[in-house]
């Protein structure tokens, strides 16, 4: 009696053997490294790494190792982190134009268990450092954006067809055209609907003028709002990766936000700096036939608009654009070589570089002006709810003669310092916002904090486990054995399987298996108790254990599935830090039932299975 | 038998005290409830919105001087307070009122002011930002969690046993959040995240008790032939009680670990669950098996249907 077959034991020990294999590699040190990757025009190759160990024995900094990672990156490990950070310098002193580099940890797994794919489990931002931002996409500026476009677009459609209007306005979610004639109407609105399939065109009539309407379908306004949002991730990976932060996530959050986490990094000022910015620029000839005075009096002159400098100077500039910020393809920053200023040199693509020409061309000698913009969002609290504000500054950084005609390649100065030319030419690069963003939600942790963390997270895991340890051995000796040797088995798998499934562990994670350590030792005292009873009931030992492991097990599952209940609720309504505690206590759940119901079976039919047993050590 | 045992043979009469019970537990709730309604809560940064900023000096810092260079530099309303240690602070700024400004970007000036004002190096420990849209989802969210939590139980329960049962396990689980929750009002303790994850994971506990109580009873409803509802139950009671006890006693062990050494991120996330496991093993007795009995249970409501008609499921459970 009490004897598992053959199979079910060397399947327990099957489980148990493949859980410590994953949770081996929690077990090996964390090398501080760095991590390169290739810019665009320098691919990361064999040579390279050759050059960085050249590069770091010139400067006297010993590497242990270079490594070369999937996708094209290096991995150079170091011994200390002092050493890492010295590692930087050298890599930012003499090689940063070709290469980018982003501190990082990486466990030094022997090669065969690195080869199985198993990995040290995935620690949160709480636990390694780093920054976390909520970032909130402005859906309705996409929508009111993509319908001024249209706008536009139907002005000079109409214009094209020589079809006379008297005005078009924008508002409440639709486009209005006005027309003095039913006929130019009509002609109007049969234009739009062939030339704009998207659009849903209705006509109208008001006092004595005609009304051609045309709004966005609901369909076509969540195709611009799906858009935005992945333009906007891309646009923010683009930011992002020049931070220099290894493994960075940027991930869409339901219907219209963005979550960047960049673990181990350490400056949230610069991150958001970069994230929210807008910096765009845009070329436009100086208006030098009209007179800024009379601008100032309210006299603007059309075709014209009113800017200022920096230094506050008004000017008029003419409202045709040359190029705006969207015709960048690349940009860098640098100094110019006479003046010694800080400049952005800029590429422009085919179609901006071609009108950029033609322009400069037909006006040499006259000036042109360089308009900085930048625009955000902002909520403000009006009336007890949050309302979002859009601002907008525009500003011109330079204003100087065209001396010869210019067009794919040029340079622009009047920047404040080199760190803003730097940033702007960042921006450039990464291309715009599909749609204003703002950062609803910010959680740093420093990297000192997150030790803290580790610390105090694994030494209540190991405190509290002792004392259950101790505890179930006194009151059930040879029982309360077996079950601490399931319970720290249990320990185990709850490791392996974050480890394996690559689970994020944060601080109420660790809190989340705490407490499976507390609750699991209850299936193991309800098969003890339920033994207890039988045998003061008066049944032989064996029928006891038998009789004790069977009548427990449906308590325990039904016990058990009710805080299933409650993990898998915490699970889908939760955020960060809870679902990290769902996600351990529903694997702590599932391992506890393994462990406590056919792992001490398991262990205790090998003690008293299959002889003659006079009395329980229970 | 000579093994180390708590409690032998007991029989108490839990059943005969339900009525004083109930009047201890209904002054209690209403009490609970009075402080949620009149005092509310101390909500925690995860629901008012607004920002936390922790900083780790060199040498010891005086408040005075923080809250002096924060206000001469445009922070008058922030709170700033030591947190652990005399080299480590803690400074809250109040969530937005009305017509400011809701932004992310406060934090960095206050870092950027308390750094240059700081005679050594200052170490950015950590900056929790929540604006106030999320909050209020956050509150949302919160609440139907655990609307959707007590649901799903209540199903499940009513599934495996039988409505009146379920009705008392899911009584049980309201006494036992609105005591916890209230212990949180009354003391006016901090309630963030993590303290609504600690109410859920005592859901889970609370109910895991009860069921291994209803459990027993139902067992003993089919085995015992003799005896009133009140007997079998507080004998199911007894025989339960030193798993109870020990259980309980194991999981309090490991809180109070957590409690004491977890740090301070966690302290209302433990004291919550150690509210909760305390409460809910008397909810099991006084609320959930009274409620059950209140509500009717009777034998007949357990045993094995007599006649199975085919194609039915027989419940063959012990």
């Amino acid at each position: 009696m009490n004897r598992y077959p053959l199979w079910k034991n060397l399947l327990i020990l099957a489980v148990v053997l493949v859980g410590l294999l994953f949770a081996l590699p929690n077990l090996f040190p964390q090398d501080p490294s760095i991590q390169v990757t290739g810019t665009r025009d320098n691919p990361v190759t064999d040579a390279a790494a050759a050059e960085i160990a050249a590069a770091m024995e010139n400067a006297g900094v010993p590497v242990k190792e270079i490594e070369s990672l999937e996708g094209d990156k290096l991995l150079v490990r170091f011994t200390t982190p002092s050493e890492q950070l010295r590692g930087r310098e050298v890599m930012e002193q003499t090689l940063a134009d070709r290469y980018n580099s982003a501190l990082t940890t990486s466990p030094d797994l022997p090669g065969w268990l690195g080869a199985l794919g198993a990995q040290p489990m995935f620690l949160g931002l709480d636990l390694r450092g780093g920054i976390h931002v909520l970032i909130d996409v402005d859906m309705e500026a996409a929508v009111d954006q993509a319908l001024e476009r249209y706008t536009g677009d139907i002005r000079t459609e109409l214009r094209k067809q020589k079809v006379r209007y008297l005005t078009i306005t924008r508002d409440a979610g639709r486009i209005a055209v006005r027309f003095n004639d039913e006929a130019a109407r009509d002609e109007a609105q049969t234009i739009i609907r062939k030339e704009f399939r998207d659009l849903t065109v209705d006509s109208g009539k008001d006092g004595g003028n005609y009304f051609v309407y045309a709004s966005l379908p609901p369909q076509i306004q969540e195709e611009v709002k799906d858009f935005a949002l992945e333009q906007n991730i891309t646009t923010l990976r683009n930011r992002v990766n020049a931070l220099g932060v290894a493994e960075p996530i940027i991930a869409r959050q339901g219907e219209r936000r963005i979550v960047v986490q960049l673990p181990g990094a350490s400056d949230p000022a610069r991150l958001k700096e970069l994230l929210g910015a807008t910096a765009t620029l845009e070329y436009r000839l100086v208006d030098t036939e009209n007179d800024v005075r009379d601008a100032l009096d309210g006299r603007v002159p059309v075709g014209s608009a009113l800017y200022r400098e920096r230094n506050g100077q008004p000017i008029l500039l003419n409202r045709r654009v040359i190029v705006t910020g969207d015709q960048i393809t690349d940009a860098s920053a640098g100094f110019d070589q006479q003046s010694g200023s800080p400049a952005v040199f800029v590429n422009l693509d085919g179609q901006g570089a071609r009108r950029m020409r033609n322009v400069t061309t037909e006006n040499v000698g006259k000036p042109m002006a360089v308009v900085f913009i930048e625009s955000r969002t902002v909520t403000r609290m009006v009336d007890g709810e949050p309302v979002k504000e859009r601002e907008r500054t525009e500003e011109v950084i330079s204003v100087a003669n065209i001396l010869e005609p210019f067009g794919r390649r040029f340079q622009t100065t009047g920047l404040d310092s080199s760190e803003e030319a730097h940033n702007l030419a960042l921006l450039l690069r990464a291309g715009a916002l599909a749609a204003p963003i703002e950062i609803v939600e910010e959680r740093t942790i420093g990297p000192s904090l997150g030790q803290d963390n580790i610390d105090q997270g694994f030494r209540s895991v190991m405190i509290g486990l002792a004392l259950v340890v101790v505890f179930m051995a006194l009151y059930y000796r040879v029982f309360g054995l077996v079950a601490d040797l399931v319970l720290v088995m249990n320990l185990v798998l709850i490791v392996a399987v974050l480890s394996a499934l690559q689970a994020t562990l944060t601080m109420p994670g660790i809190a989340g298996i705490v407490l499976t350590v507390g609750m699991a030792v209850d299936a193991n005292v309800l098969i003890f108790e339920r033994i207890r009873e039988e045998i003061r009931n008066g049944s032989s030992p064996q029928a006891s254990i038998h009789a004790g492991y069977d009548k427990a097990l449906s308590t325990i599952v039904d016990a058990n599935i009710t805080t299933l209940i409650a993990a898998i609720v915490l699970f889908s309504f939760g955020t960060g830090p809870i679902k990290g505690f769902a996600v351990t206590l529903f694997i702590g759940i599932l391992t506890s039932m393994f462990t406590a119901i056919l792992g001490s079976r398991a262990v205790i039919n090998l003690i008293y299975g299959g002889r003659r047993v006079p009395k329980l050590a229970i | 038998m000579a093994h180390a045992q708590i409690l032998k043979e007991l029989n108490i009469d839990f059943m005969g005290k339900r009525y004083i019970a109930a009047v201890v537990s209904g002054i209690v709730l209403v009490i609970c409830l009075g402080s949620m309604l009149l005092r509310g809560f101390e909500f925690g940064l995860d629901f008012t919105g607004g920002t936390v900023i922790e900083l780790g000096y060199e040498q010891p810092v005086e408040i005075a001087d923080v809250t002096g260079a924060l206000t001469e530099n445009g922070f008058p309303d922030a709170i700033v307070q030591y947190f652990g240690s005399r080299t480590d602070i803690l400074i809250r700024l109040p969530p937005v009122e009305e017509g400011e400004e809701a932004s992310a970007q406060r934090s960095d000036q206050v870092v950027r002011v308390l750094g240059d004002a700081a005679p050594g190096e200052v170490d950015l420990r950590r900056v929790e930002f929540v604006g106030p849209q999320v909050g209020e989802q956050l509150r949302e969210q919160g609440g139907l969690a655990v609307l959707f939590a007590l649901i799903g139980i209540l199903i499940y329960v009513a599934f495996r046993f039988e409505w009146r049962f379920a009705l008392g396990a899911v009584a049980a689980l309201v006494h036992d959040v609105i005591f916890t929750v209230g212990v949180f009002s009354i003391f006016l303790i901090e309630f963030d995240l993590t303290v609504l994850a600690a109410v859920l994971a005592v859901i889970g506990y609370s109910l895991n008790d009860t069921i291994v109580i209803f459990d027993r009873i139902r067992e003993n409803f089919r085995k015992m032939r003799k005896g009133s509802v009140i007997e079998i139950c507080n004998r199911s009671i007894n025989q339960t009680l030193s798993r109870t006890i020990i259980t309980s006693g194991t999981t309090l062990l490991v809180l109070l670990a957590l409690y004491f050494l977890g740090g301070a991120a966690i302290e209302g996330f433990s004291l919550a669950l150690i509210i909760g496991v305390l409460v809910g093993t008397y909810s099991t007795i006084y609320i959930a098996t009274a409620m059950a009995v209140w509500l009717g249970i009777s034998k007949a409501d357990l045993l094995p249907a007599p006649v199975v008609k085919e194609g039915e499921v027989i419940d063959d459970r012990p």
